[in-house]
C-alpha cells in the first residue's frame, strides 16, 4: 500500500512487531515504520474493539495507539524508531500498570 | 387576574436537566400532558457535568429525613433502570456493590467513624448497613491501594451509573411517551392566571396548568415569580477523566469510579466561585495526587480531559421540595443530587406533581426552613 521515495537514503533500525524482526529507517516514527511494512492495523478500539490503524499521523486523533518497549497507549506517530525496540499491537483497553 | 385560557400543557417542566427530565418522564408516564422548557447547550448544566454516584453513605446530618430519602431513591434505582431500559432500549449502567470512602491517614479515618456515628445516632434515621473497615481488610476488597490507605467506610447501598446515557435515556423515553420539548427557551416571566400559568420566553409563550421549576440555579430567579423561594447557590466541582482501561475498580469510591465504558473518573472538589465554571490547576493536581495516593499505579495513566460543573447548593446542602401557597399549581424541586434521587423524583415525586398535593412527607423540604435563621 505505501512505497518510501527512492531517494531516501537513511541507516537502518532493527525492531520487533508482536515478536517478528523488522527494519525500519532511521528517523521513521513507529507509525510510518509500520505503514512502510504493511502493518495496517495497530490496535483494536477500546469500546467496540474494531480495528484501528494511523490516522493523522501528527499527534493529534489519538488513533495510532500501541505498546512500545511494555507501556501501552502510546502515540506509534510521535515516538522515533529506536534499535531494539519492541513494538506490540494492542488489543481494547489498556490495562493499568502497564 | 388575566382570564384564563386554554392551557397548552398539563404541566410545564421548566428544566430539562436530569430532575426536570426525570419528572417530565414520571408525568408523561402517568398520562399528564407535559411540556419541557430548557435552555441550550450554553446553560450551566450540571447535569452534563457530573460524578455519576448514587450514594447514600453520610448523607442526612442534621436531616435524617434526606438520609431516608436518599435510601429509598437507592432502593428504587434497579427498578427505574429496568423501566427506562425496558422503554427505550438504553442500558444506563446501573450497578449497586456498595461504595468506599478512603481514608488517607488514621486521624481521616477517625473522623469518618465519628461522623457516620453522629449521623446514625440522630433521633428518626433511617437504618441502613454500613462498616468502617482497617486497612488489613480493604487490600482484599480494593488491591493495589497505596500505603497511605489507612482505612475506608463502606456501605453496600452505593453506586453508580452512566450519568450522560441517563439523561438521553430520560429524554428519549419522556418525547417517546408524548412529552413536548423546547430547546433555547429560557423562561423570562411566569405570571399566575386563572386556571394556570403563562409562561414567556424570547422564542413564545406556553400555557400551563401547573408548573414545576426544575431549573437549578435558574430556580433562584425564577421562583418569586410564583411566591416561592429557591436560596440556591452554585458550588463548583471539578473532575478529571483518565484514558478506558481494563476493569481495575470494583467498586465505585467518593472520590474515583471507573466508568462502564473503562475511563477512571477522578473528583469530588468543593469550591465556592460563583458562576465561573473554569477548571484550576491547583484543584485538580491536588485531585490527581489524592487519586494517586490512593491507587499508585494510577500514576502513569493519560488524562483525557477535565472539567468543572456547578452543582446547585442550598444553605443546609438539603433538597427544596414545596408547593407554592399563593400560587397553588407551582411547585420547585432542586436538589444538587440529580442522579442519586433520580428513581423518587421520576417515581415518587412525579405522581405528586400529577395528583396537585405533595405528601406530608416531604413538608421537611420545604424552604421555608432557612426562615428560621433570618427571624433569629
Amino acid at each position: 500500500m505505501f512505497r518510501r521515495l527512492p531517494d531516501a537514503k537513511r541507516d537502518t533500525v532493527s525492531l520487533t512487531v508482536d515478536g517478528n524482526a523488522l527494519t525500519a529507517r532511521a528517523g521513521d516514527s513507529v507509525a510510518a515504520a509500520l505503514l512502510a511494512a504493511g502493518v495496517l492495523v495497530c490496535r483494536t478500539s477500546a469500546v467496540s474493539e474494531t480495528p484501528r490503524a494511523p490516522y493523522c499521523l501528527m499527534g493529534v486523533c489519538f488513533e495510532c495507539l500501541l505498546a512500545i518497549d511494555g507501556r501501552q497507549n502510546r502515540q506509534a506517530c510521535l515516538v522515533q524508531v529506536a534499535d531494539g525496540m519492541r513494538i506490540e499491537t494492542q488489543a481494547g483497553k489498556r490495562e493499568v500498570g502497564r | 387576574m388575566a382570564p384564563a385560557q386554554v392551557p397548552d400543557c398539563d404541566i410545564a417542566v421548566v428544566g430539562g436537566g436530569l430532575l426536570g427530565s426525570a419528572l417530565a418522564w414520571g408525568l408523561q408516564r402517568l398520562g399528564q400532558k407535559v411540556a419541557v422548557l430548557d435552555e441550550g447547550d450554553v446553560a450551566y448544566r450540571a447535569s452534563r457535568g457530573n460524578f455519576a454516584l448514587v450514594w447514600v453513605q453520610s448523607k442526612g446530618l442534621g436531616l435524617p429525613e434526606y438520609a431516608a430519602w436518599s435510601k429509598r431513591s437507592s432502593d428504587g434505582w434497579r427498578h427505574f433502570a429496568d423501566l427506562l431500559k425496558a422503554q427505550t432500549g438504553r442500558d444506563v449502567a446501573f450497578q449497586r456493590p456498595g461504595g468506599f470512602h478512603l481514608c488517607l491517614s488514621e486521624r481521616e479515618l477517625e473522623a469518618r467513624a465519628a461522623l457516620l456515628k453522629r449521623l446514625h445516632n440522630q433521633p428518626n434515621m433511617v437504618r441502613y448497613p454500613y462498616e468502617i473497615l482497617a486497612r488489613a481488610e480493604l487490600e482484599r476488597l480494593l488491591p493495589g491501594i497505596g500505603p497511605e490507605v489507612a482505612g475506608a467506610s463502606y456501605c453496600p447501598l452505593d453506586g453508580h451509573c452512566n450519568s450522560l446515557r441517563l439523561l438521553l435515556a430520560l429524554h428519549a423515553g419522556m418525547q417517546d411517551l408524548g412529552a413536548r420539548y423546547f430547546p433555547d427557551r429560557l423562561v423570562e416571566r411566569i405570571e399566575p392566571r386563572q386556571g394556570g400559568f403563562r409562561l414567556v420566553s424570547k422564542a413564545g409563550e406556553l400555557q400551563a396548568g401547573k408548573v414545576v421549576l426544575a431549573a437549578g440555579n435558574g430556580n433562584a430567579r425564577l421562583a418569586p415569580m410564583v411566591g416561592l423561594k429557591a436560596p440556591v447557590r452554585p458550588q463548583r466541582g471539578q473532575i478529571i477523566v483518565t484514558e478506558k482501561v481494563r476493569p481495575f475498580l470494583a467498586y465505585p469510591i467518593a472520590t474515583l469510579r471507573q466508568t462502564d465504558e473503562g475511563g477512571l473518573l477522578i473528583g469530588d472538589s468543593v469550591e465556592e466561585a460563583g458562576f465561573d465554571d473554569t477548571v484550576g490547576h491547583g484543584v485538580i493536581s491536588t485531585l490527581a495526587a489524592r487519586a494517586v495516593r490512593s491507587f499508585p499505579a494510577l500514576a502513569g495513566l493519560n488524562v483525557v480531559r477535565s472539567w468543572a460543573a456547578l452543582r446547585v447548593m442550598t444553605a443546609d446542602g438539603f433538597p427544596i421540595y414545596e408547593q407554592s401557597a399563593s400560587f397553588p399549581g407551582a411547585f420547585i424541586a432542586t436538589c444538587h443530587s440529580g442522579v442519586t434521587l433520580a428513581a423518587n423524583h421520576a417515581l415518587v415525586l412525579a405522581p405528586m406533581l400529577a395528583a396537585g398535593e405533595l405528601a406530608a412527607e416531604l413538608d421537611v423540604f420545604s424552604a421555608r426552613r432557612f426562615d428560621v435563621s433570618t427571624a433569629a
